[in-house]
């Protein structure tokens, strides 16, 4: 056969091979689709059923699911809201597995059904929203700023067009503080360590982002700390699959309990270091 | 299944990150051609010294991953005090890695060029990079060609790790088109047809060029 | 840069846990690659009609798309399509096994193929002539004489496949680049360290392994 013909033959059959694919059907956007799943409580019965909850978290992310490679545990708020949450749906904090996700792998692992929950910073967008489905906000993590102790900036008012603020690249944080203070000057970075080296060598006055960051720094360097309240909202909440009401209630109902017996509370100390402040 | 409709809301997308890979992969490929041609002349130069430099950049990089080398660049030389950005440490990881096959082939050229030529130019008065660049050099070319092709192709396609430190390439806005989308089946399939644009043909050209060159020969 | 630090035993520990892994993976991919590489090869040599074509097509297209795609695609894309009413769905190995499995069973079908054609026609004939079955020539004559031709490819083939296993840490596989990067957030001072020590770890692996193939080659030629 020639080369010519072979091409155009594996040029066909691409195209045909498009087409079958054209035709062939997803499941996606349509978790509701199987039987079984178009019961919203199936998947509350399945972990009440298999006894343990499979909970995704960030391994990577200090204060909320950090992997300590020493002990081998995932370590964090993240993590111990999960605990949290098996004790109250499954009547044992040990009954946990929890698997790793990151920002890319979150949503379709719930959606492939390899997670029960998501309990990774993740903030509630009304475009995730359609994908899945949010329990109450379990953090209210929001902009805000990172200075060195004794600093005159002690919020956001005490910014002006003269400081010089550090941020990460590409970060909504940038957009934020500038239209809070018109003509602040910005320096921007590859990555929030990067800033805060920066911060440490004097190159700015302050460095934002979401204060969940930012108090992961503060405990990395004592001689920095979080300042001023929030100047944005960044709502975290926990992502259950699409159409699964039962399960999103059977979480709401742990959080509302963990917040009036005081244990949202401690656990918001043991890893924040202050009570929250209440908006 | 598959969605049109991606395709076409997330065109820009799709473009700005097509052409970032394809702008990577050139820089990549002139920077790893000339790096490798340097490298395979280390080796054959019979400079000891020079000859085990070549040989070791040959081997230690040949057999690590590409992702050590990019991460090199992105993460380990800001303590070393240089900052490079996702794009510029991914495209120097990828010229350097690659440098290192394409070195190997070319080496594997110019030996295949009979050492009596090297002799003969050198007794007609010509030194011996003149010789090198006039008379081996341009021979060995026409039979590195065909794994040079293939090098060529691998590179585009491993131009993906770009996205791994954030180097907005094609596979990097595949990613954030998926983060927005959710539709992730139709996102990646027509991610992958922009790699194909690339690759196929390059595939079907060095078939073709193998084929003449067999023949010629 | 912290030596010291990076190189700490409950690193180190952790390091070994996702070479593991990596091993783990590339074993089963390497396995699995050959024997469908070859079934594939085989079929292409020998162009049984149909299966010949729509194979040349699929080997086409995966040799040609980034593995990293692939990994991804058969993670989190495959489980989303549902295959006459089947769907599939895998854990975080399994998938990589299937993304990689895939991926150089494709370009291992091509050294397959090309070993086999490198053998000579007038061989095939004269032991066609001989009264040897198609079969009978593949096996006896082709296959055996292909294979050490083969050897040297393979095994590069089979290096790119362990180095490859570092692309899974897109979908979070606990492999040794995986568990490198999470030591690597920890502290700004461990990238370089940690980066020589993975890459030394990859390279005395697949410098084994390229030595051993080094000595098949002696042995067969």
């Amino acid at each position: 056969m020639s080369n010519k013909k072979r091409f155009s033959l594996l040029l066909v059959c691409m195209m045909a091979l498009v087409m079958v694919l054209g035709a062939c059907s997803t499941t996606k956007t349509n978790p509701s689709g199987g039987s079984a799943e178009s019961n919203t409580a199936a998947q509350l019965d399945q972990i009440k059923q298999r006894g343990k909850l499979i909970v995704g978290v960030k391994y990577d992310t200090k204060l909320f699911g950090l992997k300590d490679p020493g002990s081998g545990k995932v370590e964090g708020f993240d993590v111990d809201m999960a605990h949290a949450l098996a004790k109250s749906i499954l009547g044992d904090e040990s009954k946990v597995e929890l698997k790793e996700v990151t920002s890319k792998t979150r949503i379709p692992m719930l959606n492939n059904g390899d997670v029960d929950m998501v309990i990774a910073t993740m903030t509630i967008t009304d475009a995730r929203k359609k994908e899945v489905d949010f329990s109450d906000v379990y953090f209210q993590a929001g902009q805000s700023l990172l200075v060195k102790k004794g600093s005159p900036i002690q919020g956001i008012e005490d910014v002006t067009a003269d400081t010089t603020i550090l941020a990460a690249k590409g970060a909504t944080s940038i957009d934020n503080i500038e239209e809070k203070v018109p003509g602040v000057k910005v320096l921007e970075f590859d990555n929030y360590q990067d800033a805060f080296n920066a911060l440490k060598a004097g190159q700015g006055e302050a460095l934002t982002t979401d204060d969940a960051i930012l108090y992961g720094m503060a405990a990395q360097d004592p001689n920095y700390e979080v300042v001023g309240k929030p100047f944005t909202d960044e709502p975290y909440g926990i992502a259950v699959k699409k159409g699964q009401t039962g399960l999103v209630e059977a979480i709401n109902k742990g959080l509302t309990d963990m917040k009036a017996d005081g244990s949202y509370d401690e656990l918001y100390k043991k890893w924040i270091g202050k009570a929250p402040e209440s908006k | 299944m598959l969605d049109f409709s991606i395709l076409i809301e997330y065109f820009p997308d799709y473009m700005e990150g097509f052409l970032n890979t394809i702008q990577a992969s050139l820089i990549a490929l002139v920077g790893s051609f000339i790096l490798g041609t340097i490298i395979a002349v280390f080796r054959i130069t019979g400079i000891k010294p020079l000859q085990w430099l070549g040989t070791a950049y040959v081997e230690f990089i040949r057999n690590i991953p590409i992702l050590i080398v990019v991460l090199f660049f992105y993460l380990g030389l800001p303590s070393l005090g240089a900052r490079l950005d996702g794009f510029q440490a991914g495209t120097l990881g990828l010229t350097v890695y690659t440098s290192a096959f394409i070195a190997e082939a070319i080496r594997a050229g110019i030996l295949s060029v009979p050492k009596g030529q090297m002799e003969a130019a050198r007794s007609s008065g010509m030194s011996y990079i003149q010789s090198m660049l006039h008379v081996i050099l341009p021979q060995a070319i026409k039979l590195v060609i065909p794994p040079l092709s293939n090098q060529f192709i691998n590179l585009i396609k491993n131009s993906s790790v770009l996205t791994i430190v954030a180097g907005l390439d094609l596979m990097y806005f595949a990613d954030s088109i998926n983060g927005d989308s959710y539709a992730t089946v139709s996102t990646y399939i027509f991610t992958g047809m922009f790699y194909l644009i690339l690759t196929l043909p390059m595939s079907y050209g060095s078939h073709v060029l193998e084929r003449r060159l067999a023949k010629s020969s | 840069m912290d030596f010291a630090g990076a190189y700490s035993p409950e690193n180190l520990k952790f390091l070994m846990e996702g070479l593991g892994m990596t091993l783990y993976v590339a074993f089963f991919a390497i396995i699995f690659s050959f024997v469908i590489g070859c079934f594939a090869g085989v079929i292409r040599y020998m162009k049984i009609p149909v299966l010949s074509q729509v194979l040349a097509v699929v080997v086409e297209i995966l040799r040609n798309l980034p593995l990293l795609l692939i990994i991804f695609f058969v993670q989190f894309a495959v489980p989303q399509i549902s295959f006459f009413g089947i769907q599939f769905k895998f854990t975080i190995p399994v998938g990589a096994i299937i993304a990689l499995t895939l991926f150089e069973a494709a370009m291992i079908s091509e050294i397959v193929r090309a070993g086999l054609n490198s053998i000579p026609k007038g061989q095939v004939e004269a032991a066609r002539s001989s009264g040897l079955g198609t079969v009978q020539t593949l096996w006896h004559i082709v296959l055996p004489q292909g294979l050490r031709r083969m050897v040297p490819p393979l095994v590069s083939q089979f290096i790119s496949l362990l180095k490859d296993t570092s692309l899974a840490v897109i979908v979070a596989l606990a492999e040794l680049m995986h568990n490198a990067q999470i030591i690597m957030g920890q502290n700004h001072n461990y990238p370089i360290p940690i980066l020589l020590l993975v890459a030394m770890i990859y390279f005395v692996v697949n410098y084994t392994l390229s030595l051993i193939s080094r000595r098949l080659e002696t042995r067969t030629v």
